[in-house]
Parts: C-alpha cells; sequence; structure tokens
C-alpha cells in the first residue's frame, strides 16, 4: 500500500535516511493520535507528533526538518512508549534534529534550543566531562550572537550567588584525564554533511 | 557489597548535593562505591537529539571502562545516563555495531554487565536489609515519588518497573515507615534539560507536577534523577513566580530520606543545601 501523497516523494528516504537512523518504520502510522495525546510539549508544537509522522509520510520532509516541534520535543520518550504499532517517535525526533542541524534548516526561533546543545558537545568534546560555568558563557554568548536580545545574558544571573552558597558551583571541574581520546570519538563521529558545511 | 560507580557530569557539578547525599547512606548500607576511572560525559541530550552515533559512542567508552575496570554491576544515578548505557549494550547486542564501536572508542566492549539505577540498587541492597537498618521511622512524610521519564521509559532499553503506574519507590518508602500518595504525575516529564534553553517549558511542567502533587496530600515529592531535581527544586521559586502561586513543596532524593530514616542528618545528607527546605506542616 502506498499511503504517500506523493509516489514520486518515495527518494526523500536517500536524502533524508529518517527511518534508517530511528530505525523505525513510518508507514505503520495509522493516525491514532496516542502520540500527541500523551505529549507533554504538544500545545507548544507547530507540528504535534502525529501531525509531524504524517507530513513524512506524505514526502513533506523539508517542512518537517524545518518545523519547531522538532526542538520543542523533550525526549520523555512517552510518545515512543505508548504507540500501538511501534513507530519510534522519539528517535524520528533525533533523526530529524540531527538531519536539520547538518542541512542547515533549523527553525530560527529554536536557536537557543540547538546553541545550547551544541555548546554542550563542544564543552564535551574538550573537556572529556561537562564543565558547566564554561558551557552557561558559551551558551549565553551564542545565543546573543544569534538572536541579538542581550536579555538573554542575564536571565538567571540571579541564580549564580544562590548556587554559590549552597556549593553548587564548581569553579574547576574535573577533567577526563585522557581528553586525546574523547577528541577522536568526536571525530570518528563527525557527520558527513556538517563536514561538507564546512562546521 | 562492592559496586561498580559511573557519577556523570551532573553529580560532580551543580547537583554534588546527590552525590553528597548517595555517598552518605550507601555508606551506612555498607555499600563501597568504586568509580570507574577516567569516565567521560555520556553526551546526554545534546548528542541523541545531535548525533547519533556520538549517543552510542560516548556511553560505549563508558561502558568499555567499567568492563575493563572489572564491575560486574554498574550503578548510573542519573537516569538519562543509566538508559544511555542500556541503550548501548542493546545495540551492540541486536545491531550488531560492536566491532563499529569498538573501533571508534579504542576499546573492547562486552556488554554484558548489569547496569543499575538508583531504585535497583536498593533492591540489590534487600529492602529487608534496609528494613532492619531503618532508626527513625519517617512518619511525618507523605510523599509523590516522582519517576519522571527514563527511569521506566523507553521500556523496552530499560526494562524497569511498570511504565505506567511504577511502584519500586513506593516499596522503599514503605520499608521506611512514609506514607506515599497515589497521583497522576508520577511518570510525567519535568522538562528535562530544557532548563536553560526553554525555561517556559520546565516551568509550565514543573508547574503542573508540583501542583497535582500537592492536591493528591503530599507534603514531599521522591527523585532519583538530578535534572528532575533541579527543575523541582532549583527552579521551584522561578515556577511560583509564573504562576503566581505559592508552592513550597520539598524535593527529596530518595537516598536523602533514606538516609533520614537511618538517622543520618540533613547535613550530612546535603539536604541543607536543597533550595526549597522548610518543610510543611
Amino acid at each position: 500500500m502506498n499511503v504517500h501523497g506523493d509516489p514520486a516523494a518515495q527518494p526523500n528516504a536517500e536524502f533524508y535516511p529518517i527511518e534508517s537512523l530511528a530505525h523505525t518504520q513510518l508507514d505503520n502510522c495509522y493516525q491514532c493520535g496516542k502520540c500527541t495525546a500523551g505529549c507533554p510539549v504538544a500545545a507548544r508544537m507547530d507540528l504535534a507528533p502525529n501531525q509531524l509522522i504524517r507530513t513524512l509520510q506524505l514526502g513533506q520532509t523539508p517542512k518537517a526538518l524545518r518545523s519547531q516541534a522538532i526542538w520543542e520535543c523533550v525526549s520523555c520518550q512517552t510518545c515512543s512508549t505508548r504507540c500501538p504499532k511501534e513507530v519510534d517517535c522519539a528517535g524520528v525526533m533525533d533523526a530529524l534534529r540531527e538531519i536539520s542541524l547538518a542541512e542547515g534548516m533549523v527553525a530560527p526561533s529554536q536557536q537557543p534550543i540547538v546553541a545550547f546543545q551544541q555548546a554542550f558537545l563542544e564543552n564535551v568534546r574538550r573537556n572529556g566531562r561537562l564543565a558547566e560555568l564554561e558551557l552557561i558563557a558559551q551558551f549565553k554568548t551564542a545565543v546573543f550572537f544569534r538572536t541579538g536580545r542581550p536579555a538573554f545574558l542575564f536571565q538567571d544571573a540571579g541564580l549564580a550567588p544562590q548556587m554559590g552558597k549552597r556549593k553548587k558551583l564548581r569553579f574547576l571541574p574535573g577533567k577526563a584525564s585522557d581528553r586525546k581520546v574523547v577528541e577522536r570519538i568526536f571525530a570518528k563521529c563527525s557527520n558527513p554533511s556538517e563536514k561538507r558545511a564546512g562546521k | 557489597m562492592n559496586i561498580g560507580y559511573y557519577p556523570g557530569c551532573a553529580l560532580h557539578g551543580s547537583s554534588n548535593d546527590y552525590e553528597q547525599s548517595l555517598r552518605a547512606c550507601l555508606r551506612a548500607l555498607d555499600v563501597q562505591l568504586r568509580e570507574v576511572k577516567d569516565w567521560i560525559c555520556c553526551g546526554a541530550t545534546a548528542a541523541h537529539a545531535l548525533n547519533h552515533k556520538l549517543s552510542l559512542a560516548l556511553p560505549a567508552r563508558n561502558l568499555a571502562l567499567a568492563e575493563r575496570d572489572g564491575h560486574k554491576q554498574l550503578f548510573a544515578p542519573c537516569p538519562l545516563c543509566s538508559m544511555q548505557l542500556l541503550k548501548v549494550q542493546k545495540a551492540i547486542a541486536g545491531n550488531g555495531l560492536r566491532a563499529e564501536l569498538s573501533q571508534i572508542i579504542e576499546a573492547d566492549l562486552r556488554g554484558d554487565g548489569q547496569i543499575l539505577n538508583l531504585i535497583q540498587v536498593f533492591q540489590t541492597i534487600g529492602l529487608d536489609k534496609l528494613k532492619a537498618a531503618v532508626k527513625e521511622p519517617l512518619k511525618s512524610v507523605t510523599a509523590a515519588c516522582y519517576y519522571g521519564c527514563l527511569l521506566t521509559r523507553p521500556p523496552d532499553v530499560v526494562h524497569f518497573d511498570d511504565f505506567e503506574q511504577p511502584q519500586s519507590m513506593e516499596a522503599v518508602l514503605t520499608v521506611l515507615g512514609a506514607k506515599t500518595v497515589e497521583w497522576n504525575y508520577k511518570t510525567e516529564c519535568c522538562g528535562a534539560g530544557m532548563t536553560m534553553s526553554s525555561e517556559e517549558t520546565v516551568l509550565d511542567l514543573a508547574y503542573k507536577i508540583l501542583s497535582n502533587a500537592a492536591a493528591h496530600g503530599a507534603n514531599c515529592v521522591v527523585v532519583a534523577c538530578p535534572m528532575c531535581h533541579v527543575n523541582l527544586d532549583l527552579k521551584q521559586a522561578a515556577v511560583e513566580e509564573r504562576h503566581n502561586k505559592k508552592l513550597g513543596m520539598v524535593i527529596y532524593y530518595l537516598t536523602d530520606l533514606v538516609g533520614l530514616a537511618m538517622g543520618l542528618s540533613a547535613e550530612q545528607l546535603g539536604i541543607d543545601r536543597h533550595f526549597v527546605t522548610k518543610a510543611q506542616s
């Protein structure tokens, strides 16, 4: 059975290997809506989880890749857990995010979320373990340059002294001793299309 | 009892109160934690959202290091770390990724060890033994046990408890002499790693969780996850401000309550370092 609205859309699978990245079968979805019913952030999404899956079934993959929804997703796994057809919707979200970033299709409004995750990985690549204060500084700077919102720099600034008082801030966090290995792991896992884009 | 220990970044950072609590609590129960040498970050949400292969490789490296150190059991107190380790075990068993991952992480990988979350550590110790260690039953505690997402999901990865109606934390609290409430949000998400990047998401989800716990008569919420604690405790003042409602809900790590019941002090357990510390009457 061909549920794709546009038969010519099939080659999408080669350009956007969502099913192979997520190890799931999109055509299994029969639109019961259970994923969306249980999704804690569906109300924040431009395309609800079931709509995202339908969008992909119809071959409109770029629309899904440009959606805000894939970045609003909190990866709680409720959709995948409750799906009666074993569609790994949370895995599809991961695949869409990976491809969206690599292809430069991230929705502009979602830049803070992407900036956070990129800063997180860059921090781990260099330190082996997360250095929180450095992450916060990098993240805030990145968002400031991408969105031009100075207010963002100071959001939560009041928390720092309170965290300090509770000894929850570490200025010299422990680093992994063999950080070269971590850098090599990152290099071997680098996304080919990110390389293409010169990132 | 000796077990391998993978603390993860949060417990060596702003969730160091969780590490203080579990170390004090498990020491009192004669459990020796053997920290994995040279462990690295598991990549957390950032890796699985942006780079699938990396999200397997980073925890695979930790798994291999734990195997190298001879740990048959590995305790990961953060449910995301724990789930990611289990995901690697599943991937190398099912997808035949063992050779590729071994090459990437520059280490042999068997994937045969047992990964434990915090509740499973108490189950391994044995609830009978725990009961025998209780000196001060927690008569004044009426707890909402909050599991969040990744202790029970995805079930085909973590294989732990009932993913809609888990009861394993309640079983621990019952042994401590505490009461627990039935409520609606025990497996709902708190917003996890969105704390900084999408604060509104966290404040809205945390509000639902905290107010539902209160509505069902709980005087505290118990968690077994560093991120859940950040979003419910550290962010609680912001939740109250956004929703214009005083909550004053104390958030305990499960180890806090086990420790208190064994007669440890709030200071020994790091409870005095939480943000919300005033217990409701």
